[in-house]
């Protein structure tokens, strides 16, 4: 493909007319005529690709071509949907059908009946689980009733390995608009005026940011994107960079226009191939646009980005690590100030935001501050998108207006928990955060919020949370992830963290003396008020935040040496119901360590001795006669 | 031990290896005068993993001496991030994912299936080098939870009892073909 230089925003505008066409069947289209008569998108996000979505598009587009409609028909691969439970996901527009969990072979069918037939293939639409009814256009489907889409605008929507479809979804008009009506402190104003907030997890204020970088005097300035999306259970940063990755290209350079920086950086996991893949592509098609490079739109304002990968170390996530980790050092987070405003990158101001952050830029420019004022609550403005994992029934990634309730993401958009358990917490802000119980399903979400309740916005993961899980262990599962990735610089991460899960192994093996849970209580305030970087201060919140809302499941494993969700091994046994039993030797067959004996047709019995507590026999029974102690 | 061989490197290739990766470097431009020179040292780094599968003392020495810093530097570096390993990996690299989604969803008894089934512990590499097992903190795939990469491959929703022991015989098999 070869793409012809864009010198002037004028220019960008009649582009973006000429193209319109390109999107003239999709919901978000112009209105312009499409040279086809059907799109088919295919979902190319990472969940998606995993199960097998590019053979959909080969199968799809040879099966198009056998029935010789390649002329009207065309089959793109877009960024991630978000409903990543239902995944593959095909959308057929202009029809505004929406097919889920879709298979390879499934290609001939939707050729078949839904193109030439004219009729839906009815078992791939989505059906609604409580009704059981067929549903088969997405925005009816109860999992995109409640959500507005600014960060995700695009994903889903365009080709993201094609800037033209970039430029026709208004691409670059808001970069446009910056180089040529606005002076970088007009721009400054409007971003702080939009109360648009860090999305990465602290939720500063974007504006005094760049405000704090521009003042700086210096020949020399840095603009890095964040996109080392550490946080497990968080998938966002991914999801845009895969399906819009030329909005994060758009928004650093209307952060360098602002700050006066004239290279950018973006410092992504190397454990995402694809958002590289895809950023590589986007970058290499804005250089040849003429939206990256020197004088761009003929503005005389000269801007690049490179892309720098990450090792794999959480603490990198941490503005001041990862800007080490840049310079290519260990990435050691330093104390602040200096701020990086100030002293960031080669000791020069630098800019480091979140990749959904950027996202939100280049909208509240062309759609203006009002426009993103009216969405949120009045603190906390515009949108979030949050990851719903765990034991949800739709896990995916959801984008809803700050204020929404988690009792409307985690039940209306999320469909309720799997398997009709009990809902028993919601895990935010992944290690650095906290539980939300019950009690609390019907506060808005906002940043003081959720801070308010012992938890935080962080980046965005959601993991539900049920009655089988046993929140000692979920406490000792995110310290030994800080444990893993403390970077061992300061004592209190260091060393505090290793004491603290000793503490939570001794309670979870049944081995706590009876005044662990103050001894803990005390240990975890003095490395929240000791550590060096967020890392560290924040390292305890799931712990305090565990015994803060369930303090009767750590007394139960203290005092009774009971887990009474089942999960920690050393407290429990498995017995065998002699009444239940009917000898079908399931369990003797599958026990790995032969320890349970019996004759055909004989109640069974297990050797407590041998026992390792694997849970297989449980597993294998049909006939509840394993009983947990 | 045919097996073996393809992970130690030997002479032939090793000239081989060194000249791709020291067209690599070329590529950046380095200045090995320049006070910035360590920015490009952890792209190098992956570079030099991907086409050595790990990251031995001689390629240590060789980025070092290319950028013009101390072994120490590069050795420090290596040691921190997760990613970079100084032991060879097995042929089929089994990744399993321990983010939070995929905890929650049993994540840690796929582990202990795999650890039995190879008879080996995570971080660990077979005897006949065909397997190692890592544990990895969120591949992003947390739709398919319990989800592990093997190579290029995804195999997602895993239930404990059977599909470790499926998944294995698949490429158990391909060893013997």
């Amino acid at each position: 493909m070869k793409l012809e230089r864009i010198n002037s925003y004028p220019e960008l505008l009649e582009r973006y007319k000429a193209l319109g066409y390109l999107l003239g069947l999709r919901e978000e289209g112009t209105g312009q005529k499409s040279t086809f008569e059907r799109d088919i998108l295919v979902c190319g996000g990472t969940g998606c690709v995993s199960s097998n979505s590019t053979k959909i598009v080969e199968n799809l587009q040879s099966e198009i071509k056998a029935c010789g409609l390649d002329q009207k028909v065309q089959v793109l691969k877009t960024g991630c949907f978000g409903f990543c439970e239902k995944g593959p996901i095909v959308l057929i527009q202009p029809d505004n059908v929406f097919y889920v969990q879709v298979c390879p072979e499934d290609a001939k069918d939707i050729v078949e009946q839904h193109l030439i037939g004219g009729t839906r293939v009815e078992r791939l639409l989505y059906e609604e689980p409580l009704l059981k009814k067929k549903i088969e256009k997405s925005k009816d489907i109860p999992f995109y009733k409640k959500q507005i889409r600014i960060a995700l605008r695009n994903c889903g929507v365009i080709n993201p390995e094609n800037i033209l479809e970039y430029i026709a979804a208004q691409g670059f008009q808001a970069l446009g608009k910056c180089l040529t009506e606005m002076d970088s402190q007009q721009l400054i104003d409007l971003i702080k005026k939009s109360g648009l907030r860090g999305r990465g997890g602290g939720g500063f204020p974007t504006g005094i940011k760049w405000e704090a970088a521009s003042k700086y005097d210096s020949p020399e300035k840095f603009v890095i994107c964040n996109a080392d999306e550490g946080d497990p259970g968080a998938f966002m940063d991914r999801s845009i960079l895969e399906g819009d990755p030329c909005s994060i290209v758009e928004a650093m350079t209307i952060t360098g226009y602002a700050i006066g920086a004239s290279q950018g950086y973006v410092y992504i996991r190397a454990e995402y191939p694809l958002a590289i893949h895809r950023l590589q592509i986007a970058i290499k098609q804005s250089r040849e646009i003429g939206m990256l490079g020197k004088n761009i739109m003929g503005s005389g304002f000269d801007f690049d980005i490179d892309l720098k990968f990450g090792a794999g170390a959480f603490v990198c996530g941490e503005e001041t690590a990862l800007i080490r980790s840049i310079e290519g050092n260990r990435g050691e987070p330093t104390t602040k100030p200096p701020f990086p405003a100030e002293s960031g990158l080669w000791k020069v101001p630098t800019c480091v935001n979140n990749v959904e952050t950027f996202a939100n830029i280049p909208p509240i420019i062309t759609k203006g501050v009002e426009w993103f004022n009216s969405i949120g609550t009045e603190k906390s403005k515009g949108t979030k998108v949050f990851a719903l994992a765990g034991k949800i029934n739709n896990v995916g990634l959801v984008e809803v207006p700050m204020g929404t309730t988690l009792r409307e993401i985690i039940y209306d958009i999320g469909g309720g928990i799997r398997g009709g358990k009990d809902f028993k917490a919601v895990q935010t802000g992944g290690p650095s955060g906290g539980c939300i119980t019950k009690e609390n399903l019907d506060t808005p979400i906002t940043y003081e919020n959720l801070t308010a309740i012992g938890s935080m916005m962080g980046s965005g993961g959601m993991i539900v949370m049920d009655e089988t899980d046993c929140m000692v262990n979920i406490a000792k599962f995110y310290l030994e992830f800080t444990l893993d990735e403390s970077c061992g610089k300061c004592t209190p991460c260091r060393v505090g963290n290793k004491r603290l899960h000793e503490m939570l192994t001794a309670i979870t093996d049944g081995k706590a003396e009876e005044d662990t849970l103050e001894k803990l209580g005390a240990l975890a305030d003095t490395i929240k008020k000791t550590s060096l970087c967020g890392l560290g201060q924040t390292s305890p919140n799931p712990v305090l935040s565990t015994i803060k809302f369930f303090k009767n499941e750590y007394v139960e494993h203290v005092r009774d040496h009971k887990c009474k969700a089942g999960v920690c091994k050393n407290l429990m046994q498995y017995f065998i119901l002699s009444d239940k039993c009917i000898g079908c030797t399931a369990c003797a067959r599958n026990c790995p360590q032969n320890c349970i004996t019996g004759k055909v047709k004989q109640p069974h019995e297990i050797d407590q001795s041998k026992c390792i507590k694997c849970g297989v026999c449980y597993q294998k029974c049909k006939f509840s006669a394993i009983e947990i102690r | 031990m045919e097996n073996k061989a393809t992970n130690c490197i030997t002479e032939g290739a090793a000239k081989e290896m060194f000249d791709k990766l020291d067209q690599f470097i070329d590529s950046l431009g380095v200045n090995s005068c320049s006070p910035r020179r360590k920015g490009d040292l952890i792209m190098i780094l992956h570079q030099a993993q991907h086409i050595f599968g790990y990251l031995p003392e001689e390629v240590q020495t060789h980025v070092a001496r290319k950028l013009n810093i101390q072994h120490s530097e590069v050795s420090g570096v290596i040691s921190f991030y997760n990613y970079f390993t100084t032991e060879p990996k097995g042929k089929h690299n089994i990744s399993i994912c321990l983010g939070t989604a995929c905890f929650v969803k049993g994540a840690d008894k796929i582990l202990e299936e795999f650890e039995k089934e190879l008879g080996i512990k995570a971080g660990q590499v077979t005897e006949d080098m065909e397997f190692s097992i890592d544990v990895v903190r969120c591949v992003g795939a947390c739709g398919l939870a319990p989800v592990i990469t093997i190579g290029e491959k995804v195999f997602g929703k895993l239930k404990p009892g059977g599909d470790v022991k499926k998944i294995l015989s698949q490429f158990k098999n391909e060893v013997k073909e």
